[in-house]
């Protein structure tokens, strides 16, 4: 005997409470919302393919380091939360997931940021050892 | 009847969650910090190069074939939720086609990788020829490797492990979604990959 009928994520949370003959047929509103979920995917996925041919057409603009740099993640960050947000149900998920994610986010941003602040002045700085490029490092 | 594991369905009281999503978004931010680890990695090269010695991606990367590439990951995405959508709406052959869809997109994900990465030792370039080379191999590498992963885990729930529709269909749905939650993750992690490797 299923327990639960189908849902969606977010109705998972506050619906503990089964309404008695509602079965598990998959068909009324729950279908309904799932319709309206499988629009919003279709956008997004439209938006995606978009903000992916906008990504590759930044690269020809011809902006120095900074700017390409800046505008290239800021599409990435936009594209990634559309993934996020929609196809991975983050926009509708519960708080502990949200504490798990910032806490992620947090500890993220200290492995980018730690090595560069605090060894970023001793980078380059040993120029005996031959560039990124360089043949020569090659040891056969 | 009742499965040997709890909360794979039901929700649990302390977390308002079952225990298989709790425990995937944990699994995912672990794998935040191994890729968070790689990028870092790549920052710290790319500013410590001396002036002018990075290369462009473009003298030895193809931008069209990662920009297929990204347009295959992002159909493989929306194939995968639209597989799960399947379930909930209890259609288990739509279920069959998108899933199949999905795991037939890795393996286009895939054979481009390969291209690309025999292209590149056609023309001599390995990742120990410069730094360049040595953590475009290592990030895409463990990215492929995240791909054929959720590839096998989907391809199981795709054929031998759909017998579960059957017996268990709330419990399929849930680990539907949960193998989409990775595979989604897989799309995002080269969303950043992209533009980062291939444009900057």
């Amino acid at each position: 005997m299923t327990a639960e009928s189908a849902r969606v994520p977010h109705e998972e949370v506050a619906r503990h409470e089964r309404a008695p003959g509602h079965g598990d047929h998959g068909l009324g509103g729950h279908d309904i919302d799932v319709d309206k979920h499988v629009k919003t995917y279709i956008v997004v996925f439209v938006s995606l393919l978009v903000l992916t041919l906008v990504t590759v057409g930044i690269s020809y603009l011809d902006l120095s380091t900074g700017p390409a740099v800046a505008l290239a993640l800021l599409v990435a960050t936009v594209k990634g939360s559309l993934v996020a947000c929609y196809f991975m149900h983050l926009i509708s998920e519960r708080k502990l997931i949200y504490a798990v994610l910032t806490l992620t986010v947090l500890f993220f941003f200290f492995c980018l940021l730690g090595p560069w602040l605090t060894e970023g002045n001793q980078v380059g700085s040993h120029q005996n050892v031959p560039g990124p490029t360089g043949h020569e490092a090659a040891t056969h | 009847m009742t499965t040997a594991i709890p909360y794979t369905v039901e929700v649990r009281p302390d977390t308002g969650l079952n225990n298989v999503k709790l425990g995937i978004w944990l699994f995912l931010a672990s794998e935040v910090m191994l890729f968070g680890a790689l990028f870092a990695s790549y920052i710290l090269l790319r500013v410590g190069a001396p002036p002018g010695t990075w290369p462009q991606g473009t003298e030895y990367l193809s931008v069209p074939l990662a920009t297929l590439n990204t347009a295959v990951l992002i159909s493989s995405s929306v194939t995968m939720v639209m597989a799960w959508a399947s379930c909930i709406r209890r259609d288990f052959g739509k279920y069959r086609l998108y899933m199949g869809a999905t795991v037939g997109f890795g393996f286009v994900f895939l054979i481009i990788k390969y291209i690309e990465y025999t292209s590149k030792f056609e023309h001599g370039w390995f990742p120990e020829t410069n730094t360049f080379l040595a953590i475009y191999f290592t990030m895409t590498g463990l990215h492929a490797l995240h791909v054929i992963g959720g590839m096998a885990v989907n391809a199981y729930f795709w054929l031998p492990g759909a017998k579960m529709w059957k017996t268990a269909p709330e419990q399929f749905t849930n680990r539907v979604e949960t193998a989409g939650l990775f595979w989604h993750f897989v799309d995002l992690v080269w969303i950043f990959l992209f533009p980062v490797l291939y444009l900057l």
